[in-house]
């Protein structure tokens, strides 16, 4: 069984974007940028899945510039075997969705799995557009994963708490923060990843059409958190908090 | 005219907080109409009969089925596009339900998703969160297009009652997927407040120092009836379970009352606390940028001043 995994380019997670004065967007110049924490999350999933010997091949996926290839390689490094650049200046979740969805068939993969969702645009949408496009079972927010033959069998995390459901393979899986953890990648690692396969493709020659998209208007700060005060004791929060109702 | 449909969601007989508040929202969308959808496989009428006293819900729509017992997304999905066609806007509250299911029946429809809807603008004019609250987007859906959406919870009020809304019983020519099945559910079954809805939050960082010293973090919670987060050093460090960690890859949370104890305020954490109501920080650092935004901050040792609180507030 070959897994498609997604891999995207983001912000890194401890930088502090900077929205553009003029509204355009945030500023990206010069920012560090890694593979979405979410990713990682799900690469280690098909990881862990080709080393129980439930899966063949491994295979990294990211629609975006040819700057992602950078991801890409820290995927291969991880251990996928290889990887794939789909062409597409700031595609939004449907057509990257009908990219993974078009992949999956080419491919022929038991799984998808991706990250629950990027945290530069926070959607959340990508995994089940592909599995409704494909016409597939999705299993998101995945906590535990285990996939036995034909099927996956699946707990996730909701807002009540943990529901496990079956679905047929072939599926789609999102991960959640507690799926795994995501192992270091060794200095060897990245030596041997850049003789792994990168294949670059363009929408066209998938088949995809680019899906309509939502304009961005404009992008604004949040309204600012003002720092309070500093209480110098004990007695004087208590009394802050009771002034204030809290207690 | 606009018409919205809005997917409404139910747990052991009680309509959703969250549906109630994506009322709000989709009333707040000049409407001819806000239509309330409540699929189940038994009787509906005691849900459907909240749905009709809010204000704006102009028509409970049930549908029941024996598939829809459980809320999958697969099974649920292909009802909600059958039933889309006479709506410009199809709204569900962002619970891990409407998140998981909306974008099935965006992709179906061809047509991008909003998600997370703070405000509305316009008809087809939101506002939504990315980065994790740092920059907030104005998203436009191009005309001809029917409108997804998933409503942020955080950012709408209840609907009022005083609605007198009419009840429709449906049945809907679907074939429905058996591919999905639901197999358990566990809900969580702690003392403590979830961390997720709790209205008091205490945090403890990487300060606290070990696991064995977060006992300080939990007796104080349990003190004041509160849940236990932790930031994603003191999840990295091993102290506590990463179910613990609130920020941007952890649970966003917005208690009316957050303690951050022992935490310095990396920007990952700040994310995930920016709509606390009031942030107190306790830290010996008085320099922790937790203090830029904490309304209430109290430089000093934790395991002396938190003890000492939870004396005082008892």
């Amino acid at each position: 069984m070959k897994i498609l995994v997604g891999v995207k380019r983001v912000v890194d997670y401890n930088v502090r974007v900077q929205v553009r004065p003029d509204g355009s967007g945030v500023n990206l110049d010069g920012v560090k940028m890694s593979v979405n924490p979410f990713d990682e999350i799900a690469i280690e999933a098909a990881l862990r899945l080709r080393e129980a010997g439930k899966a063949t091949e491994v295979i990294a996926v990211t629609v975006g510039s040819q700057a992602a290839q950078e991801q890409l390689r820290t995927a291969l490094a991880m251990g996928a075997d290889r990887a794939i650049l789909v062409e597409a200046e700031d595609a939004q979740p449907l057509t990257i969705a009908r990219v993974f969805a078009a992949l999956a068939k080419k491919e022929e993969a038991g799984l998808v799995i991706l990250g629950k969702q990027a945290i530069d645009g926070d959607n959340g949408q990508t995994a089940q557009m592909t599995a409704a496009i494909w016409d597939r079972p999705q299993a998101t927010f995945a906590f535990k994963l285990e996939v036995n033959g034909s099927k996956a069998v699946v707990t996730r995390e909701i807002d009540a708490g943990l529901e496990t459901i079956e679905v047929d393979l072939p599926a789609v899986i999102s991960a959640d923060l507690r799926l795994n953890e995501p192992r270091y990648v060794k200095l060897p690692d990245i030596m041997k990843a850049k003789k792994k396969p990168l294949d670059t493709l363009s929408l066209d020659s998938l088949g995809v059409a680019a899906a309509p998209a939502l304009k961005q208007v404009k992008t604004a700060p949040p309204p600012a958190r003002q720092g309070g005060k500093k209480v110098k004791s004990v007695e004087e929060l208590v009394s802050e908090l009771k002034n204030r109702g809290l207690f | 005219m606009s018409r919205v449909l809005l997917i409404g969601e139910f747990d052991n007989g009680r309509l959703s907080d969250g549906t109630a508040k994506a009322v709000s929202c989709a009333a707040a969308i000049k409407t001819g109409g806000v239509d309330v959808v409540v699929f189940g496989a038994g009787d509906l009428s005691g849900v459907a009969a909240q749905a009709v006293k809010l204000a704006g819900v102009s028509k409970v729509i049930t549908v029941t089925h024996p598939a829809n017992e459980h809320p999958l997304a697969a099974v649920i999905a292909p009802q909600v596009v059958a039933m889309a066609g006479g709506y410009t806007h199809v709204l569900v509250s962002n619970s891990s339900f409407g998140k998981d299911m909306l974008p099935r029946v965006a992709a179906v429809l061809g047509v991008p998703q909003i998600s997370d809807i703070m405000k509305v603008e316009g008809e087809r004019t939101f506002q939504r969160p990315t980065y994790a609250g740092n920059a907030i987007v104005t998203v436009e859906v191009p005309a001809g297009l029917t409108i997804c959406g998933t409503v942020r919870n955080a950012s709408f009020a209840v609907a009022p009652e005083g609605g007198s809304a009419a009840i429709e019983a449906k049945s809907l020519d679907v074939a429905l997927p058996t591919s999905t099945r639901f197999v358990g559910r566990e809900t969580a079954k702690s003392d403590r407040p979830d961390l997720q809805t709790a209205k008091r939050v205490v945090s403890g960082g990487r300060g606290v120092g070990s696991s064995e010293n977060f006992k300080v973090i939990f007796s104080f919670a349990d003190k004041v009836g509160a849940g236990v987060g932790a930031s994603r050093a003191a999840v990295d460090a091993g102290y506590v379970s990463n179910e613990l960690q609130v920020g941007q890859t952890g649970k966003i949370i917005a208690p009316e009352l957050y303690f951050a104890v022992g935490i310095s305020g990396a920007i990952q954490h700040l994310a995930g606390i920016k709509d606390a109501g009031t942030i107190v920080a306790i830290n010996k650092d008085e320099e922790a940028p937790i203090f830029e935004i904490a309304d209430l901050g109290l430089v000093g040792d934790l395991f002396e001043l938190l003890p000492a609180l939870e004396k005082a507030l008892a």
